[in-house]
Order: structure tokens, then C-alpha cells, then sequence
């Protein structure tokens, strides 16, 4: 199983993160907003087909966050730390390998 | 050391280039104008290879100034009046993201009605801005002032914008000789900037300037607070350091002019106090006790030193060559704030003098010692603000 | 984690990714969308500068930040002034600056920090000739300060300062077309883009990139929040933004246009199909809706008479 390409930025992130008042208010993490995971603001949910899939990455081009990466066989794989649940990759999918369902949690 | 003719603004001009500059971006503004002109002269004729931006208002000036110090560059501009006051939000972007631009300000009255001539209310009205502020008495301290601001300013634990203050025509246009070191001195002096940070280490990129939430915007000021604490012993160290090397002293951030036993000493800032100081002279021969306080880091303002004058004066006549409506003089509500809570309680009078270039005289300050000794004598204040120069 | 070459290769836009998940844009936000393709297109060796606009809140708040690149907080008003002392400074201190390996220098700007209040600073910049690129990314309202009409902002559409509402108080002024006025600064290379199209945008990136001079991109970026569109219709929209040709696509290359794919194809769509999915539109009458498409379609021929002339 493929992991999240910001798996190491949130070890590294965790390791430096400091609340030192930089003068001038300066942010010295780049990246740092990993540790914010954004999957909390989510109502539906991406749920993926992988039999329909075509490999087309248009879920992962179109991807704000970004929160969706590909494993080494170049199926998407969804980051649900970070997904929003916007439905762009849905609504973008030609397959309909993708469908948004609301989110029990 | 070489000798010069030059106008205060070319003083300024010299200033800049030989304290290597390395941006340079620049709106033009009577009286101001002639600062950059003389440096973009320098880049035409090859004797400097500043990048020069020529900008589209003073806004962009300082925005473009913030922009190149931001980056590592050494920064520099200059303005007048309604310049600097369209500046005045950047004022605060340079001193918020601790970037050490130091700029010249020719002090011009503000408009309306229009006018040209020189008046301190517009520099003075950035006081709140995080600027450090150094008022020149004479072309000399223009060119002095313009290197020791940007050793202050890029001293370590400064790390904020500093403004040279000028007063229009009196010193901007007026030619006077201005001596200026060997530039091998002036790099020793004045070394290459070390900054802060750098928009330029792409292995660790940074942020500048991001959202502060309530929960740490605080420290953030209190940072530059401490700073400009700080700068009262860097200017100290550096004011001494540069008489060391080049023979004018300026390690008191308030120059004082035979007050030791003064009963009552005249207080202003920037070229009226060579006015003054003339007139010292002249009252003194004819018996009277009085000196001259010439208030010369506005920015952070030289508390301590006016406590150590006033506990030994029995008046302070305060000159102020600005105003604060519906309040008094600038630096009189400022000097009357720093001795409140101490045991010096000199009598204090505000002389609203030389507004929008009104001429003032040794004549007026003679008017004014004669006023003020009266007060001493009897005890009574009349008023606290007295439009000296009204046509009544 | 490695990805195959192989894979890599079959995307179509750079895999490297500068923009980090965990920033704080809205669901489904174009605006967001757009900073992760111009850092996947111009990696960490940029500058970038952003006004006070969504984005200074995208970038994240201290001490948190989701770019990989250098990255300077401005005053609204103040890009074109900030990326040219940018430049200044980089060029004092003998860097290189754009081309294929110099650094580059970005500024990334809405629309009302570039049509309203930053437009001095823009004419400035572009004017002054800087290396640097300027880009629009344009959602049509000021909408980090809540959803107010920008010069940008279309015709007809609620705003909460244009609010429709029993007295059919609408914006009623036109888009105002800022590349025209960037197009009138005679600079070397201007263009429009839209997120729905990132190949079409990071190939235009890229062209900037090795234009010597300043550059301007207007970038068509969706905002659920301010249309008042399901988040998941932001790339439909810009898509549509552009097969209507309200907002085509094209490119201003020394002193000629270029019609870009896919605004050359057919005919335009009918406007409603790009109206009738955001809630912005729902107070406009038949004949303001009649209006738009006018105003569109005038603009359409217009724009391929300069690419037919000036081809």
C-alpha cells in the first residue's frame, strides 16, 4: 500500500515545529501546514471503484489540497487526513469510478 | 577625508553611494527630487552600479524598497510630505517584517494650502510607525546620518528602517562643505549587510509577513518594542564609534550646547537648532544663562538623556516646528510624557515656530529666552502653547 | 515512497509537488488548485509575493506555511512594486533571474488586488520591464473579505454589495478586461488561463518563464464560497467559463494573439450553462441574461478579429 507523499513533511514538521516568536514573524517550516489535518471539515466522502478506473489522473490533477497521490501501479489513492470532501474528483471522473457518499463517522 | 560643497540633498545622495546601496527606488517630490536625480546621475556616469527603480508613485517606492531589502539587498529612498505620508503603510511593513531601509525625508509642510517649505509635522506623524528618526541640523549630519542609520538598522538586534530627517531648502538646497572619508574607511565602518533572513535560501524557504492570530501578534510587537529599545545603546555605540574614526562625535542621541549651568535651555530639533545655537552665543555675551538641547534621535526617543538635562534646568522652552491639533507641539507632548513620573519638573513651554518655513531668527529666540525668563522668575506659566510667529 | 518513471511520464502535468495539503482554502477552491500547479510548474526556486487576498490565508497563518518556495506577505496594493524590488535585489546581488535556471519571481494576485487597488503598481511593473511574472488569479469578487463586487466581477451578479434583492440592485458594469490594459504596457508576453486546463496553464507558465521581460497570466480560478456553486463544479465551471467563451483562452505574444485550444473548436456554448449553475446568477432577469451573452459574444468576435489581424 502506497503512503502519503507527506508522511515524511509531518515527521519532519513534528521534529522542528517550534512556537519560538522569529522576529519579523517569520515561518521557517516550509510545509508545515501538514500537521492541519483537514479531513476534519469533510461531509461526504470520495468512495473509489478501482475496477472502473481508467488511469486517467484526473482525480489527481484536479486535487486542491492536494490529497490524492497514485501507488506504484498509478491508481489514485486517497489521503483522507486532507481530503475535504469538495467532489471535484468525482464530478470530474469519467468512469464514475468515484461517487461521493456522505461520510459516517 | 575629501571636502565638498554639496547641497544637503547631495550630501544624501553621497551618502547613499558610498554606503553601497544596492536598490535604490525613488518617486520624485520637490523637495526631494534632487537626492535621487543626483544618484541616478552616479549610475549614468558609471561611478555606481545601483539598481535604480524608477517607481510610479511613493507607495510602490517603499513597497519596491521592502521588496529588494526583503531579498538582502542594502535599500534605500527618499521623500518629502505628502510622499511620505502616501508611504505611511509601508512604514509599518518595513518595521513589522524587521527590514533596515533607511530613507531620507527633506521635512515639507503638508498641504492644503500647498506648500513646499519646511516643516517637521510630516515626519513626525510616522512617529508611531517603527521607524527610528534622526533630525539633521546641517548638511554634514544629512551625510553622517544616512551611515550611521544603516549600521544601527542593520545592527543585529535592531533590525528595523530608520528615516534621515532634513529640513526642506535650509539644508536641501543649501550648499555647505561636507567631509567625507575614504570609501575604504566608510566599508569598514559600514561592512556588507547581514540579514535577517532571505527570500533566497530555496533549501529552506521562508514566509514573511503570515497571519498572526491573536495568540501571538502580541510578542511580535513587544519584539519590536525591545528592539527599539535596543537601538538607544546601538546608536550609542555606533554615534561613538563614528567619531572614533572620523572625528564627530554623536554618541549623545541629544546634543547639548552649554547647558551645564544653564538655568534655562532651548530645546527643538533639526536645522532651527543652528539657529540656536547662534543665539546662545550671542545671549550668552550679553550675560544671560541659557543652552541649547538639539534632540537629535527623535526614534527611539533619548528619555534618559532629557531626565539627566531637566533635573538641572529651572526652564525648557521647547521649540517645535510641527503641530498636533487639538493637542500641542510634538515634541513637547513628548518631553512633558517622559519627565511625568520623575522627580525633574522643570517649567516647560511649547513655541510653535517656523511652521511651513515661517523664517525664524536669533531675534526670536532672544524673544523667546526673555519670555521664558520671566516665567522662571515669577513662577507662572502663562500659557503652555504659544503661536510665537502670529500676526496679531 | 518512489513512483515509477513510468508513471510519472503518463501524468500530464509535473509530478513534483511545492504545495503542501493542510492549507486552509475552502472546499473546492480554484484559487487553491492554481498555487499547486504554479509551484509544480516553476518549483522551489521561486519568490513568490501575495497581496492581502485568499491566498495570504491559502499560505497559512504563523507558524504554519503550505508553500515549498520562498515566500513574502504584502500590503494589497502593492504586488507589482514588491516583485520589482524583488528583482532589483536579486539583480544587485548578480543572480539570475527567469530563463530556464534563474529564479524566478512571482507575483500571485486576485482580482481586486490587481483590477481595483493594485492596478498603479501593475502598470508600474509592467511598464518598468521587470523579469518577473505577474499573475491574476481571478474569482471575480473580493472574497477573502466576504463575497464584495470587484471591477472583475460580471455583469448581473450578486455580490453582498451588489445583493439583488426586491429592488433588483445587481452589479450592473461589465467585467473589466485587465489584460487589455496589461496588453496596452506593450510588454513581450500576456495570457489568459484557466484551472480547468492546467497543461494549457503550466505550458503559458513556462513560456513566461523564458520570456525575457515581464509576463502576465489571468487565471480563470472558480470560488464555490463567492458563486454560490457546489464545491464540486469548480473545474466544470472554469471549463464552461471557457467553452461559452466568456472567459477564453488565449495569448498576447510580441504583438501577436493566438486563439488557444480548446476556444477555437466550436462555436461557443450558450451562456446559461455556465449561469445557471451558480447561485451568484439566480436574480438576473431574462434580459440581463440576454445582456451578458450579448456582451459576451461581442467580446468573442472581437478577440478573433485581433487574432485574424494581429495572427
Amino acid at each position: 500500500m502506497a503512503e502519503s507523499p507527506f508522511k515524511a513533511d509531518i515527521e519532519r514538521v513534528k521534529k522542528e515545529y517550534s512556537e519560538k516568536m522569529t522576529p519579523g514573524a517569520v515561518v521557517y517550516l516550509p510545509g508545515s501546514s501538514v500537521i492541519n489535518k483537514t479531513g476534519s471539515w469533510r461531509v461526504f466522502i470520495p468512495e473509489f471503484n478501482k475496477d472502473k478506473c481508467v488511469r486517467c489522473f484526473l482525480c489527481y490533477t484536479y486535487c486542491p489540497e492536494p490529497a490524492i497521490y497514485l501507488d506504484d501501479e498509478s491508481y489514485p489513492v486517497f489521503d483522507y487526513d486532507y481530503c475535504k470532501g469538495c467532489g471535484i474528483c468525482a464530478n470530474e471522473c469519467p468512469t464514475k469510478a468515484i461517487v461521493m457518499v456522505r461520510e459516517v463517522k | 577625508m575629501v571636502k565638498k560643497v554639496v547641497s544637503g540633498n547631495y550630501a544624501a545622495a553621497y551618502a547613499a553611494k558610498h554606503a553601497r546601496v544596492e536598490v535604490v527606488a525613488a518617486y520624485p517630490i520637490t523637495p526631494q527630487t534632487s537626492i535621487i536625480e543626483k544618484i541616478a546621475e552616479f549610475i549614468a556616469n558609471g561611478e555606481s552600479d545601483i539598481q535604480y527603480v524608477p517607481v510610479e508613485s511613493e507607495h510602490s517606492a517603499m513597497a519596491a524598497c521592502i521588496g529588494a531589502s526583503a531579498t538582502g539587498a542594502r535599500a534605500f529612498t527618499a521623500t518629502s510630505a505628502q510622499g511620505l505620508a502616501l508611504m505611511h503603510e509601508m512604514l509599518h511593513w518595513a518595521s513589522g517584517a524587521r527590514l533596515p531601509i533607511v530613507m531620507v525625508d527633506v521635512n515639507r509642510a503638508m498641504a492644503p494650502p500647498w506648500s513646499v517649505w519646511d516643516d517637521q509635522t510630516d515626519s513626525l506623524a510616522q512617529r508611531d510607525t517603527g521607524w527610528m528618526q534622526f533630525y539633521a541640523e546641517n548638511n554634514q549630519e544629512v551625510y553622517d546620518g544616512v551611515l550611521m542609520a544603516f549600521k544601527v538598522a542593520e545592527h543585529k538586534d535592531v533590525q528595523l528602517p530608520a528615516m534621515i530627517i532634513e529640513s526642506a531648502f535650509i539644508l536641501s538646497h543649501t550648499y555647505a562643505i561636507v567631509d567625507m572619508p575614504p570609501q575604504e574607511e566608510i566599508d569598514e565602518f559600514l561592512p556588507p549587510r547581514k540579514p535577517l533572513y532571505t527570500l533566497t535560501d530555496f533549501d529552506n524557504p521562508i514566509a514573511v509577513g503570515a497571519l498572526a492570530t491573536p495568540a501571538d501578534y502580541y510578542e511580535f510587537r513587544y519584539k519590536i518594542a525591545k528592539a527599539m529599545e535596543k537601538a538607544k545603546e546601538v546608536i550609542k555605540e555606533v554615534g561613538k564609534e563614528f567619531g572614533e574614526r572620523f572625528g564627530r562625535d554623536y554618541s549623545q542621541m541629544i546634543e547639548l550646547y552649554k547647558t551645564e549651568d544653564a538655568d534655562i535651555v532651548f530645546m527643538g530639533m533639526g536645522s532651527l537648532m543652528g539657529t540656536v545655537k547662534e543665539a546662545v552665543d550671542v545671549l550668552r555675551r550679553e550675560g544671560y544663562k541659557v543652552g541649547a538641547a538639539k534632540v537629535r534621535w527623535f526614534r527611539p526617543f533619548p528619555s534618559e538623556e532629557l531626565y539627566e538635562l531637566a533635573k538641572n534646568v529651572q526652564g525648557i522652552a521647547v521649540l517645535d516646528r510641527n503641530f498636533s491639533f487639538g493637542q500641542e507641539g510634538i515634541l513637547f507632548n513628548e518631553a512633558k510624557g517622559v519627565l511625568y513620573n520623575t522627580d525633574a519638573k522643570p517649567i516647560m513651554k511649547d513655541y510653535i515656530v517656523g511652521i511651513g518655513g515661517r523664517d525664524f531668527t536669533v531675534e526670536d529666540v532672544k524673544k523667546i529666552a526673555n519670555d521664558m525668563l520671566k516665567i522662571v522668575e515669577s513662577g507662572k506659566l502663562d500659557e503652555e502653547v504659544d503661536w510665537f510667529h502670529l500676526k496679531r | 515512497m518512489e513512483i515509477p518513471e513510468s508513471v510519472k511520464k503518463r501524468v500530464s502535468i509535473p509530478f513534483e509537488e511545492h504545495f503542501y495539503a493542510g492549507h486552509t482554502a475552502c472546499q473546492g477552491c480554484g484559487a487553491a488548485l492554481g498555487l499547486r500547479y504554479v509551484l509544480k510548474a516553476y518549483g522551489k526556486k521561486t519568490i513568490f509575493s501575495i497581496p492581502a487576498c485568499c491566498s495570504t490565508i491559502i499560505a497559512g497563518p504563523w507558524p504554519y506555511s503550505a508553500f515549498g518556495a520562498p515566500l513574502f506577505h504584502t500590503a494589497f496594493e502593492t504586488t507589482g512594486a514588491v516583485i520589482g524590488g524583488i528583482e532589483a535585489a536579486l539583480k544587485a546581488k548578480g543572480y539570475k533571474v527567469k530563463g530556464e535556471d534563474g529564479i524566478m519571481v512571482v507575483g500571485w494576485a486576485g482580482d481586486g488586488g490587481t483590477a481595483d487597488i493594485g492596478l498603479q503598481a501593475l502598470s508600474g511593473f509592467l511598464e518598468r520591464g521587470h523579469d518577473a511574472v505577474y499573475i491574476m488569479y481571478d474569482n471575480e469578487a473580493y472574497m477573502n473579505t466576504g463575497i464584495q463586487r470587484s471591477s472583475s466581477t460580471p455583469y448581473g451578479a450578486w455580490t453582498t454589495n451588489t445583493p439583488g434583492g426586491k429592488k433588483h440592485f445587481l452589479e450592473k458594469r461589465h467585467k473589466k478586461s485587465v489584460i487589455d490594459i496589461v496588453i496596452a504596457h506593450d510588454i513581450p508576453y500576456a495570457a489568459t488561463a484557466s484551472i480547468a486546463y492546467p497543461e494549457d496553464f503550466i505550458r503559458k507558465l513556462k513560456k513566461a518563464q523564458k520570456i525575457k521581460g515581464p509576463s502576465f497570466i489571468q487565471l480563470y480560478a472558480s470560488c464555490p464560497t463567492g458563486w454560490r456553486s457546489p464545491t464540486d463544479k469548480s473545474i466544470e465551471l472554469a471549463r464552461l467559463a471557457v467553452q461559452t467563451a466568456y472567459f477564453p483562452l488565449y495569448e498576447y505574444e510580441n504583438g501577436k494573439y493566438k486563439i488557444n485550444m480548446p476556444s477555437t473548436k466550436k462555436e461557443p456554448k450558450p451562456l446559461i450553462e455556465f449561469l445557471k449553475l451558480q447561485g451568484r446568477f439566480k436574480y438576473m432577469t431574462k434580459e440581463d441574461i440576454e445582456i451578458l451573452q450579448e456582451w459576451v459574444l461581442k467580446r468573442w468576435e472581437l478577440l478573433k478579429k485581433k487574432a485574424e489581424i494581429f495572427g
